[in-house]
Order: structure tokens, then sequence, then C-alpha cells
């Protein structure tokens, strides 16, 4: 076996944006999401990422403006974590470790130094019942601080993140669970509880979804299973309450939210429509309709400008008061599976799988972004459960990505299957792809697999279809006969069947001169230039499942793997079997731009990767458990720019990447030492003016100046960020009068210091330095800050020297020596 | 915020034959004009001169018409037997004939006798024709035997004596006074020179040649024999450069239009078909009532006279201009084009500030309806007279979104008698079309399901069902009838392919 220590799987983007409420910032500019380990910061206007606050080492269940500072943000994690952050500069302030997993964090301006975190009932993870406790933050000062103060508040409570709200001046806080409304009010200590009847005549779901409170006035809006909100009054009373009832959604509430000022209710649900209610005046309503995806989250900007819509298609939609979407941010679409396989656009080299419902979508690998929707079967999308919709079912590419087929399908109960096949060419105008050829019913079953001919070269392309009805189809794009205003289209050149078995899987030879099918146990070897059988191939008993044709040095060799858990591999010179292995292969794949495969192997519930080349006896990588369960999805990315590895197990990762998606559709990647090193190091982000608005122009721009002042600064020595900061250093010392300094000697140590290369730790001291360079500017909340980068500065050193107390003491001195004089700050501020 | 996506109205691919530029040429013909002659007609020909007149030989008679007369300008009836091939001198002045009786009849156009009367064949004279010099007559008889004759002295220059079977068609060359060409029933096209005493060149056309046609350029030769047309190239000494099989029957006579462009051939299967001379592809298809025997195309194809076996010559004269421009000034009764371009065109200047309107997207009605959720009204408006009766597409596109929605049971459901009759005279008048019938079958089941309770209440309704279900009962029969023909055509084919290839064990 080969080593493969510096080879590791790691999570590639993808992660959800929509799993918690978004957060506006107060000016409204920047907009905080839960996304995965991560906090992502995005400007609301640009819709690009400025930050990623990273920091939890697990799911991040919420995140909240701090009500004390509003450029600073809490968010907690399952790792027992709450963090607080300066987001706009993407500096991580203080960590509380609370210990228990963490699932929902709440705050109120009126509750000064109390967080309110939703924590299971019991230590134990398992537990299906929460409790809404009180944090107490501690006054220490340190980065890290154990918190482990708290007090319950409400036991059983829903873990919903959007069933609890503080209401009008922090007064109360209500909870929903199940059919119950929970009302505490921290004057008195007392809750009030209010139930509902499970269900009433007409058969309607009474449970509470969410709710939320009016800004101004005792009012609790909640929503309801069966489409209902209730507004809910005078509840500090145990029976005298009363509550009216809004009805509108057709199906359960996901999410109600008053407006700051409390004017306008808003709601959303499955149907996609934002609805804003007016306070007071119910029947007036106004929509905003076709919002692509169900609302699962709605925020709104604490000036009210500015709402935010999360969607269950993984989508942040910033509405400009209810008028018009401004921005959108979409992440991965992750549905229930991928019915198309997973594909590489040559063209834009994003990947492309199925998106919305209907679409197609064309993913980023490298910037984490998807770039566009291709809106496939062009219909108006019906939101309602139980219906029946046409699905993206098969796609393809040609070599050059000039053109894509896609197939959808959709199939009711009781009539027959509609199927279409479409053609897409790519224009180059709009830069994107435009129908061509619709073909409804190009089979009368299910079409198993479809593949583009692979010739780089000629000028005519060839798609071939199979299906289950036994045929195989090759389409070909034929010139339109005699009318000019047609353009040219696909039309069926040929149709193939063998003995009427269901043909399963189809593969072009890399130079499109050879047509691999499989039907059942047979691979027939097919000539696409005359159409005629070559030869049949077959070693029983399994029927095919993948096939697969050798590239470049092994072009020779055609690859296959039986349902008997055989991978053969023919000779397609002497057509004989060259060598099989017996191995449960669930998914095989070669590299488009080497001669290696890959075969994704289930064994015993988990599944483990081999790269190998058919011509050589031994893998070239393998790499046990990769993942638990099935992995059918996987794709060959080629990579932007070559890696320079000589290392034997890690060269096939040299020309391109392999991605694949587990069962639980979370997209994986191989990475390399190398890499992930190289990786850390541009992890450094670029310190954004926040006058200047984050476009990716402005990013282009700003790399540019920033390799400008890179040259300059290599003149001056080798090691880039050592010295710009070692200079501001010395022009300190060197502006202070000297009267003011304490003695040289003292300083002289530190001096030397700061000059030195650390070799083991140089990320963390760039970090820490960089930070003193941000606590110099900010001299408001220097205590604080202070203490947090000192904090980082000691554990980054502690390793290396034995007196990092001398060293916290000699900073504060120099600091208490900064703050007698300002005048040299504020001309070095302007240098 | 997407906006609405309309309906998708599927096109289905057009049936019938495509409109093309020349589909629109050819059929620019007015209705023809059919005059009754004594018998089949065997020979049509242009007189090269304006006004072109054309002979028209048919039983004992040749008949010369004008342009636009119904009625024969002039008719030779001097013959004692069937007359054979009448043909015009390129300077119009002469008209020869053969006949039946061997003999070869010159005559003035402007004269009533035969000038010259060529004695010499032994059978019947089936081919004349003028060499480009204008001195001399070629002929071609029944005896086997072709022979050029001198018109001044009228006697026989020579003879060629080398099919071996009736001679039915010739050309001369129109550049080259010594060359001609002859077809026989042997399947031989024999190239002659005058010069010489034998063939000098000989092709084989595979069947009995019935017509021979030469390009202008004379590189090119066209024969007809049998169900073929072939093209030979003359110049690579007879190569044969294509052969076209579009008729079923024999193909009897060849023409070209005046540009060169197409080549027509008309055949016994009573049809005249259209080539494109560059691809020889079939372009159109012109449909006669018998047998056609003679074709001719008037100069710049001014008219097309075909001649058929039951005796009666078709003319169609092709419409003028003005009358083309009538039939579609017709239609011209919209709002000027520059209605709407009004103020489109208005180019801003430089300190103008520019308000950007979002365009609005315009939607048919039923889309409105349909973005409204109102999808009985949707209904209703894809079932107006004139989308239903002119777009039927329209409707079924409707009516398939509706399903798509899982709506269409309350779209059709609560309708009054007109209602209820109106969709169910829709039904029968698309159920049964294979394009409609996978959508309009499971909202027939719909109707009937829903409206069976209100079954004899209505005579109206119940006239529509007994409608529906006649169709119904046909179609059934005919797919029955459809199938059994296919199952008998399975066996044949399974019989042809005898050795049958043994199936794997599966």
């Amino acid at each position: 076996m080969v080593e493969h220590g510096d080879i590791r799987v790691v999570h590639r983007g993808g992660s959800k944006i929509n799993f918690r409420e978004p957060v506006l910032s107060h000016d409204s500019r920047l907009l905080l999401c839960a996304s995965g380990e991560c906090v992502k910061v995005f400007s609301s206007s640009t819709e690009e990422c400025v930050h990623d606050l990273q920091g939890h080492t697990d799911l991040v269940t919420g995140v909240l403006l701090n009500p004390s500072n509003h450029l600073q943000a809490y968010s907690c994690s399952a790792d027992g974590t709450v963090r607080l952050w300066d987001f706009t500069d993407g500096i991580l302030i203080k960590t509380l470790v609370v210990g228990f997993p963490i699932y929902s964090l709440y705050a109120s301006a009126h509750h000064n130094g109390v967080l309110f975190i939703v924590i299971s009932m019991a230590s134990d993870k398992r537990s299906e019942l929460f409790q809404l406790a009180a944090l107490h933050l501690p006054q220490s000062g340190d980065q890290l601080v154990e918190a482990r103060e708290f007090s319950s508040v409400l036991g059983d409570v829903s873990s919903n993140p959007a069933a609890i709200a503080f209401g009008q001046g922090g007064e109360y806080i209500a909870s929903a669970k199940g059919l119950h409304l929970e009302v505490y009010f921290f004057k008195k200590q007392k809750s009030y509880r209010f139930s509902l009847k499970e269900d009433n005549k007409k058969g309607a779901k009474n449970t509470f979804t969410c709710l939320s409170c009016h800004p101004k006035d005792d009012c609790i809006a909640t929503g309801h299973e069966d489409g209902k909100i209730r507004l809910w009054r005078n509840f500090n009373h145990k029976r005298e309450y009363t509550y009216s009832t809004l009805h509108w959604h057709h199906s359960a509430v996901s999410s109600v939210r008053f407006t700051p000022e409390g004017t306008n209710l808003l709601s959303g649900g499955v149907e996609s429509v934002l609805v804003q209610w007016r306070y007071n005046q119910e029947t007036q309503k106004d929509f905003l309709p076709r919002l692509g995806a169900a609302i699962t989250h709605i925020a709104v900007s604490p000036d009210g400008e500015l709402f935010c819509t999360a969607h269950s298609d993984n989508k942040l939609t910033v509405i400009q008061s209810c008028v018009k979407v401004s921005a959108v941010i979409q992440g991965l679409v992750k549905g229930e599976s991928v019915r198309t396989d997973l594909m590489v656009d040559p063209r834009s080299k994003a990947l492309v799988l199925n998106g919305k419902p209907g679409h197609l979508q064309f993913y980023s690998l490298q910037r984490d972004k998807q770039l566009y929707n291709l809106d496939i079967v062009q219909q108006e999308y019906i939101h309602e459960s139980g219906l029946q919709q046409f699905e993206v079912v098969k796609a393809a590419f040609d070599t050059r990505g000039n053109w894509l087929a896609t197939v959808e399908e959709r199939k009711q109960k009781d009539s027959t299957l509609e199927l279409n096949l479409k053609l897409w060419a790519y224009d180059e105008q709009t830069q994107s792809f435009v129908l061509n050829t619709t073909v409804s019913g190009p089979h009368e079953a299910r079409i198993t697999a479809m593949c583009f001919c692979h010739t780089a070269d000629s000028q005519t392309t060839m798609l071939v279809s199979a299906s289950q009805d036994g045929h195989f189809k090759a389409w070909q794009l034929a010139e339109a006969a005699q009318t000019e205003d047609e353009g040219p289209f696909w039309s069926c050149d040929f149709v193939g069947a063998y003995h009427s078995l269901v043909p399963e899987c189809c593969c072009f030879s890399a130079d499109g001169s050879l047509l691999a099918i499989s039907f059942q146990e047979v691979v027939t070897v097919w000539s696409p230039a005359s159409w005629e059988l070559l030869t049949t191939l077959s070693q029983p008993p399994g029927a095919i499942r993948d096939l697969c044709f050798g590239r470049q040095s092994c072009s020779k060799y055609l690859l296959g793997t039986t349902a008997k858990n055989l991978l053969c591999c023919w000779n397609l010179l002497t057509c004989t079997l060259e060598w099989s292995t017996s191995m449960d292969v669930s998914l095989l794949l070669s590299d488009p731009l080497s001669e290696n495969m890959a075969a994704f192997c289930s064994h015993a519930g988990c599944t483990d990767l081999f790269v190998f080349k058919p011509s050589e006896p031994r893998p070239l990588f393998s790499h046990k458990a990769i993942c638990s369960g099935k992995v059918t999805r996987a794709v060959f990315a080629p990579r932007e720019e070559m890696l320079e590895s000589c290392e034997e197990s890690s060269q096939w990762l040299n020309r391109s990447q392999l991605y694949f998606l587990t069962q639980y559709m979370d997209l994986m990647t191989f990475i390399t030492k190398a890499e992930e090193d190289r990786l850390m190091a541009s992890s450094k982000r670029l310190v954004i003016d926040d006058s200047v608005a984050v476009t990716p122009f402005y990013l282009l721009l700003g790399k540019h100046r920033q390799q400008q002042q890179e040259k300059q600064d290599r003149s001056f020595s080798a090691e880039r960020n050592q010295l710009p900061q070692g200079s501001v250093a010395i022009k300190e010392l060197l502006h202070t009068p000297a009267h003011v300094l304490p003695s040289a000697s003292f300083l002289c140590s530190m001096f030397v210091r700061s000059l030195l290369i650390s070799v083991t730790d140089s990320r963390e001291e760039k970090k820490s330095e960089e930070e003193e360079m941000e606590s110099d500017k900010e001299e408001e909340s220097e205590c604080e800050m202070e203490a947090s980068t000192m904090g980082q500065g000691q554990t980054a050193e502690a390793q290396e020297t034995a007196a990092p107390a001398l060293t916290k003491a000699q900073a504060r001195e120099l600091r208490r020596v900064k703050k007698l004089d300002h005048s040299w700050l504020s001309s070095l501020l302007d240098s | 915020m997407a906006s609405f996506k309309p309906t998708k109205i599927q096109v289905y691919p057009k049936l019938g034959e495509k409109v093309t530029q020349d589909t629109l040429y050819w059929k620019n013909y007015k209705a023809p004009v059919q005059i009754k002659e004594f018998g089949a007609v065997t020979n049509i020909d242009f007189s090269p001169v304006a006004p072109h007149n054309y002979a028209v030989t048919a039983f004992t008679r040749i008949h010369i018409y004008g342009p636009f007369s119904q009625e024969p300008v002039k008719s030779f009836t001097r013959f004692k037997d069937t007359a054979y091939c009448g043909r015009f001198r390129s300077d119009g002045q002469l008209l020869v004939a053969g006949c039946e009786d061997s003999v070869v009849r010159l005559f003035d156009v402007s004269g009533k006798v035969a000038l010259r009367m060529f004695k010499g064949h032994t059978k019947a004279v089936r081919v004349t024709d003028f060499t480009s010099d204008r001195y001399h007559i070629l002929t071609g008889s029944d005896d086997y035997t072709c022979r050029l004759w001198d018109i001044p002295n009228s006697t026989e220059l020579t003879s060629y004596q080398e099919h071996t079977d009736y001679i039915r068609c010739g050309i001369t060359s129109k550049l080259n006074r010594d060359l001609f060409i002859t077809g026989s029933y042997d399947h031989t096209l024999k190239l002659f020179d005058a010069r010489v005493n034998k063939s000098v060149m000989t092709m084989d056309h595979g069947q009995p040649v019935e017509s021979l046609l030469l390009y202008p350029s004379e590189g090119l030769l066209v024969s007809a024999g049998g169900r073929y047309v072939k093209v030979w190239d003359l110049l690579k000494g007879g190569q044969p450069l294509v052969s076209l099989k579009n008729h079923h029957k024999t193909v009897t006579c060849l023409c070209l239009s005046s540009n060169g462009q197409r080549l027509l051939s008309a055949s016994l299967d009573r049809h005249v078909k259209v080539y494109n001379t560059t691809n020889y592809k079939v372009v159109h298809n012109f449909d006669y009532a018998a047998s056609i025997l003679s074709l001719g195309l008037a100069p710049d194809d001014e008219s097309i006279v075909v001649g058929m076996t039951n005796g009666i010559l078709s003319i169609k004269h092709r419409k003028s201009s003005e009358e083309t421009k009538e039939i579609s000034g017709q239609q011209k009764r919209r709002p000027a084009y520059r209605v709407f371009v009004k103020g489109k065109n208005y180019v801003p200047k430089q300190d103008d500030y520019l308000v950007s309107k979002p365009v609005k997207q315009h939607l048919a009605k039923y889309d409105k309806q349909l973005k409204r959720f109102n999808v009985s009204k949707a209904l209703d408006t894809a079932l107006e007279t004139w989308t239903r009766f002119r777009k039927p597409e329209i409707t079924v596109a409707v009516i398939k979104e509706l399903d798509r929605r899982g709506t269409l049971k309350n779209a059709l459901a609560g309708r009054d008698e007109r209602g209820l009759s109106q969709l169910l005279n829709f039904l029968v008048g698309n159920l049964v079309d294979p394009r409609f019938a996978p959508v309009l079958v499971p909202a027939t089941e719909m109707i009937l399901d829903i409206y069976q309770s209100v079954i004899g209440q209505s005579p109206v309704v119940d006239v529509q069902l007994q409608r529906l279900q006649d169709l119904l009962e046909r179609e059934i029969g005919y797919q029955q009838d459809l199938l059994e023909v296919l199952g008998m055509l399975d066996t044949m084919a399974k019989m042809n392919t005898s050795p049958l290839t043994p199936h794997p064990p599966t």
C-alpha cells in the first residue's frame, strides 16, 4: 500500500448559509450569517463575501449583534463556545467557553451583561429537551474566558431559534413549543402559559412554528403549522388574554418578524412570497412574490431599510423595504439528491449539478460561490407540496463546452412518463447557454446514460443517449435543410439495439472512434463512423455498472465494473481481458487530463478510494474509509494552475482535483499538505477600507496594489511581512523624544526580538503583530483589545521563550509611553 | 425576484411540405386551362422566337397555340397516321414532324401543306429535329436507324444503323451542327458526329430511353428511361454523374427551367418533379390527373404545358406580379410601422437624465389568469372560439399546464351546458390528433368522471358525448386494423431475414 500521510480529505465549501437567521449590521452594509463552522460577512450591496470569521470548531448555531456595541457580534456554536467578533475587521475579540453545545443565542439591550442561550436540559448531548438559560458574562478582560455562571430561565423550550423572542423593552421573553406559548416576565419572575387545542374542527394544525414580539407594544405574533398567524394581546393575565388570527399562507408559516418601528409585520413560508401586514390594519397587505424558494428566515435591519430573507435553496435575498430585491447571495444548492452527475463546465471550470428544482447550477469551486443558475425546465414553479415537478435527471457537456445536453422528466402516478431532451448552445455574447433544440419524448422510457463524443478537433459533435426502452440513439447537429431562418438543429442520426437488452451505460473513447455501450452483462463496442458493431466483450456474471475508456497512454484499455464486485480491464487491441480484480466498486471515473482512474469502493459501510493507472498493477494512491456510506457522485476538476508535487502518492493531484459528494450531500475533496500550507499562508485577508464598497473590481485593484507594495518591500528585504511593521516600530522609537522613552537597555531586547524571524510559528506571530497595528489605531476600546492581542501574543510566544511576563510588562510600558504623546501617532497614521 | 414564466406552447413540426422559395415559385401559377385533344399528346415544343407559340402533337394532328389562346392558332392535319414529334426550327419558321407512316414532313409555319416530304425510313419516325445550322434534319425511327437529311435538296445525307432497337428520342447540339445524340429502347445513348460514319460515344442507361435533354452548356446530358433519370458528363467521356429514382413509373419527358437551375421530369405516374440541378434533390412536385407523356416550359417559365395520355392538354400560366401583390395587399390593414416606433428612436442629448423604466413583460391573457391562479378563467380564455379552432396547440398547452399544476380538475368542473358543450366540441375535434392525444385523453377521462352525474339531463351535451363515443369507437377500430397490418409486416420482415441470429441466453 502506498503511504498517504500528507493527503487529507477536507470539506470544500458549499456549507449552508440559510441555517440560521442572517443578521444585518447597524448601517445595513454588512450581512452576517452562520455558515458551517464559520460566520460569513457579506456586503449587502455587492453580494461579495468580505470576511470569514473562523474560529469555531463545530457548527455555528447563532449569530447576534452585540446589543451594547453595534460593531461587534456574538456567535454561538455546537462546540460549546460563544465568541465575540469585530465583524468589520474580522477579528476575534473574546471566546466564552460554556462547555455545552449551544443551540441558539439571544440578547437584549435591556439585559446588560447577560446572554440567553439554549442548551440541552440534561448534560448529555442526545437529549431532546432544551432549556433557555441566562449566561452571565464574566467581567474578566481575558481573551479566553470560562463562562460557567448561568441560570435556567425557562425549561422545555424549542430548539428552533425562531420560537423564542424578547418582548417590548426586554420586559418579557416569549417561547413557543408544540401547542404552548410561554411568556416569562423578568420583573415578576413569573411565566404564563397559553395552550391551543391540537386540531380545530377544520383539521388545521395549531402547532406553533415561530414567533415575534412587537417592539413597542404588548403584542406577540405567532406563526402556525396551518398557515395562520395569531396576534396575542393582553397576555400578562392568565385568563383574559386575547388573540386575533390572520390567514393568508396556505401552509406552515416559517418566519414572522416585526419591523423595528413595529408598523409592519413580515411573514413568509413555503409559498416563497414575502407578506407584509400593516400592524393594526391587517386587511392591508403587500406581497413580494416569486422569491425563488421557501422562505426560512426573515431579518430586518435595525433602521428598517433592508429586509433579508433566507431561503431553503441556500440563498439570502436582500430586499429594499418590501419592493425591490437588491441583492441575492446564493450558496451551493443541495437538493435531496443529485440526479445529474457532477460535471465540470469546460469553459468556466465550474461545478455543474442540480440546483433549484428545474435548474442546473454552476458553482465556482475556487470562489465558493454560485455563478449562475440555468433554467432548464422553463416553467413557472408552483410551490405546492405533493405536486410532481419536472426534474433535470441527466446533463452532459461536450469537450469544449459549446453544447450542453439535458434530460428532464416528470412521472405522474398514473400517466405516462414525460421526457424532454434539450440541447443548449453556448452563446458567446450573453456568456450563457441558449436553448437550441427540444426533443420531446426522445425515448419511450427513462434515459439511463448520455454522453457526448470527445473528439476535440472535429467540427461535428455527437450525442448518444441510452434508454430503458432497449434502444440507444445517436443525435447529430444537422443543418437546416432549406429554410434560412432557422439555424442548425439536432436530429436523430442512428437508432441501435442489441438483442432487445436494456443499455445501461455508454462511453466514448478519448479520440471518439469507439463507442462502448453496456447491455447488462455484455459490453458492445461500436464504430460511430459507420455504426458497425465491432465486437462484444463480456465477463459474466453480473451486469455492467460502469464503463470507462482509458486516456492518453492507456487509451487501449476499456474498464468496466460489474454488479458482482468485479473490476475488469479489457485490452481493445486484442479484445481480451487484461486483468480483473474483485472489489465492490460503486463509482469508477477517469481523469480527463491524465491516464489515472479513480475507483470508489464501498466496503463495510464506508468507502475506500483507489487511484490507479490501467497499465500498472499497483495503485498510485489508496485511502481507506474516506467517508461513511456510498459515494455515487464524484468528478475530476482541472486545476487552475498545476501543482508541482513530485511525491509519487500525490502526483495524481497535480493536474486535477477530485471532488466527491458523500451520502449526506457534503462536498469533499482531497488536499495535499503543501497545498494546505499555501492556502493557510494566503488566508491573510486584505483589510478593506470602509469607505469603498467591496466590488470584484475593487478586490482586483486592491490585489494589484498589494502586489506593487510587495515589490517595493522586496527591494528592501526578502521578508515581506516583518519589515513594514518593523519599520513602524523603528519610526516610533526614532520619533519619540528620548526623555519619555524607557531606558535603552530595556528597549533593546524588544527591538531585537521584533526583528527576529520566528520559524515555528510565523503565522501566529504575524497575526498578533497585525492586531497590534489595529489596536494602535483604535484608542477607545483599548483595554479590551489590548487584552486580547496580548493574550494571543502570549500563547504564540509561550513555546519559545520562557519570559512572557516580561514581554507583557514591556509592552504595557511601551503603551503607557505612547499615550503620553499623540502627535507623532497622527503623523504616523497619515504616512 | 424572478418574473412569471409564461406557459410554454409546444411547437409541433408542420405537417405536409415545407414552404421554401421553390414552393412559392412553382405555386405561383394560375389554375390550369385544360384543352381536350383528339388523342394522347405525345409532344409539346415551344417556338424559340416570340411570341413563343407552341406546337402540340396529338394523334394525327399538330396544333399550334398562341401563348394565351385556348384555340389553336394553326393546325396541321395532313397526316395519314399518328404524327410524332412536331418541332420548330431555331428561327421559328419551319416545323418538322415524323409520322407513323415513316414519312417525315416539313412545314412552313404559315402554310398548310408540307414543304418537303422525306421518305426513306421503313417504320414509324418518332424523332425529328433540326441541326443547329438549320439546313439539316435529324430523324430517328422504329427501323433502328437514324438519318440526316438535307432540307434544300430533300435528300438523305447519312444513315446510322447502330441501335438495336427503336429509337425513341434524339437531340441535336445547339452549338455544333454536326453533333447529335439519340436514345433507344436498346438502353443505350449514342453520340454521333456527322463527319464520321459511326457513333463517337455510347452510354448505357440501363432502361429503354424515353427522353433526352442537353444542358445549355452541352457539357451535361440528361436521359430519362424507365423510372430513372440519369445525368451524364459528356466532357468526361460519358461518365454517369447522378442517377435519380424519384418516380415510380416510367419517366417520359424532361425539361429545363429558363434559368437552368431546375430540372423538370414528367412521368407516367402523373407527377412532374422539379429538381435542383446543384444537388439533384426534389424541390417541388406537381400532380396531374392522368399519365403524362409530354411537358413543355415556356421561356421565363411563363407557363407549364403538360400533355397526358387521355388527350388533355393542361396549361398553367404564371400569375402576373399585380395579381400576387393584390393578395398580399388585402392582408395589410394594420397600423403603420411608424405608429410603433414613435419616440423610440429619440437619442438622448448630453445632459439628459435617463429614467429607466422596467421593461413590462407582455403576457397572454391566459398567462395573466394563470399568474393569478384563476384556473377556470384561464381555461375559458384558451377555449375561446378563435384559439380553439385556429390555434388548438394553445388550448392544449393551457390544459397541460393546468394538469401540471394539479388544478385541471378544478378548472374543468363547474361548467354550464354551453361551456361543457364547447369543451366537448374541442375534444371531439382534437382528441385523436396524435400530437394532442397524450394531454387530452386524461382530460377527457376527468371530464367524464366529473360530469357523469349530469348525463341525460341536457340534450346538447348528450349529442356531444354521443359524438365523442362514435369518434372513440372509430379510432379504436383504426388502431386495431393498424396493429393487424403491423403484425403482417413483422411476419414478412422476419421471413426475409432468414438466417436468424441466435439470441443469447438471458
